[in-house]
């Protein structure tokens, strides 16, 4: 079967798709400049189940379950459910713990950075340069000969584990579920969290990328390596095509609104900014994608992918049990010394898992 | 004398396939590379690296997911 993602139209109509659907979502309800963030949802999911009592940020977010569940249907539709892991599972868990800690710091993964400029935030870009930076770091180790094992086939029942737990999420949302009197399941009455476009809206948007992303491999980390590794520039197509077509209809929509001062759920601390972009950029270049592409992957079977998926859920109830995520007030008091410990956890990764060639 | 230079990114997940494939390509710029891979993800990657790099691609399927690709410079 050809696919026709794999042209470089095909790329940008689905990076486009994502940049004026994440418009849409914050037009519908989602939080400002916050449309779509893997790093965010997920932390609103862990909220949600109790892993955090932040009680701001607590929301089963059904975009990440139509992630799941798109990238599992398409890849099921395409033949190319594949269920697979064994490549360094808990090395996996870490790297995406610390890059949920990093995202935390900065408040957004590498979409939400990217939305966050196409609002006007000019403090995306110290985000933005962080995450390159990151990733240049990844690729000095992955020429050096980095990488996590080979994976091996899996068990049938190994790649439903991911779009079941989607599902049962998605289940105690649409039902809005609670187990005792005030939570769990919590849902927050303020805050970022309070905020979101109706269930069906999400979850035919959510559905939608994931099945478009599982096609086309859209990836933001991949967009940004794999210029800088091969000159390649057929991700990057996708990336900047979310930007302008996120950009456009925020204008369009009245959400434009440039400065650094005073953006939503964003801060104006440039080292952090930059130094806690780098930590998950260079988690991200390590563990072979950035957040949105470990979910889709983790629909078509990846358990690695999952267990990467788990670790930011994980990550993002440290970051706020441990005073480390940022607010709109700044950088927390552990924030930064979190930072430093993900990146030197990162670097001993990365020199102890290079392969000797011959 | 020409050689066959062999690439075994068999599971082996992005963009490691790219890289192994682009470091035989550079120590051995003139000769026949073979690459085994097993997903479609990086069958695509490696072919676009191949062209890129001028050279010619021959895929073969193995298996089911299991993939040969014979890629020869064309200058």
């Amino acid at each position: 079967m050809k696919n026709i993602f794999f042209s470089r139209a095909g790329m940008i109509i689905v990076g486009a798709i994502i940049g004026v659907s994440a418009a849409l979502l914050q037009y519908f309800g989602n939080p400002p400049n916050m449309g779509i963030c893997v790093a965010c949802f997920e932390r609103d999911i862990a909220g949600a189940l109790g892993l955090h009592r932040a009680d701001v940020v607590q929301y089963l977010r059904p975009e990440i379950m139509g992630f799941v569940l798109g990238a599992f249907l398409m890849a099921a539709f395409a033949g190319e459910f594949r269920p697979r892991g064994g490549s360094s599972p808990l090395i996996r868990f870490f790297l995406g713990l610390f890059a949920m800690i990093g995202a935390l710091v900065f408040l957004g993964c590498p979409w939400r950075a990217l939305l966050r400029l196409a609002g006007g935030d000019g403090n995306a870009i110290l985000g933005l340069l962080g995450l390159t930076t990151g990733i240049f770091v990844g690729i000095l180790f992955l020429r050096k000969g980095f990488n996590l094992g080979r994976s091996h086939a899996q068990a049938t029942g190994s790649g439903w584990v991911m779009p079941a737990l989607m599902l049962g999420l998605l289940f105690l949302v649409t039902f809005q579920v609670s187990f005792a009197p005030g939570g769990p399941i919590f849902f927050s009455a303020k805050g970022p969290g309070s905020m979101y476009a109706p269930l069906f809206v999400s979850i035919i948007a959510g559905l939608g990328i994931g099945a478009l992303a599982q096609r086309s491999r859209f990836c933001t980390m991949g967009a940004i390596r794999d210029v800088m590794l091969t000159r390649d520039f057929h991700l990057l197509g996708g990336v900047l095509a979310l930007l302008v077509f996120a950009f456009a209809t925020n204008l369009i929509l009245g959400q434009f609104k440039a400065g650094f001062e005073g953006q939503p759920i964003a801060h104006t601390n440039h080292l952090w900014n930059f130094l806690g972009m780098s930590l998950s950029g260079l988690a991200f270049a390590l563990a072979g994608g950035c957040p949105g592409r470990q979910l889709f992957l983790s629909g078509e079977g990846d358990a690695d992918a999952g267990v990467f998926v788990l670790g930011m859920i994980t990550g993002a109830a440290v970051s706020h049990n441990f005073a480390m995520a940022s607010s709109a007030k700044g950088v927390a008091a552990f924030g930064p010394i979190s930072v430093i410990f993900g990146i030197v956890f990162c670097l001993a990764v990365g020199f102890t898992m290079i392969e000797k060639t011959e | 004398m020409k050689m066959t230079k062999e690439v075994d990114a068999r599971g082996l997940s992005c963009p490691i396939p790219v890289v192994k494939t682009k470091q035989a390509m550079e120590k051995n710029p003139s000769d026949e590379i073979t690459v085994w891979v097993d997903s479609r993800v990086a069958k695509e990657n490696v072919s676009r690296l191949a062209k890129s790099k001028n050279y010619s691609v021959n895929i073969q399927v193995v298996s089911n997911d299991e993939y040969q690709l014979t890629l020869r410079p064309t200058q």
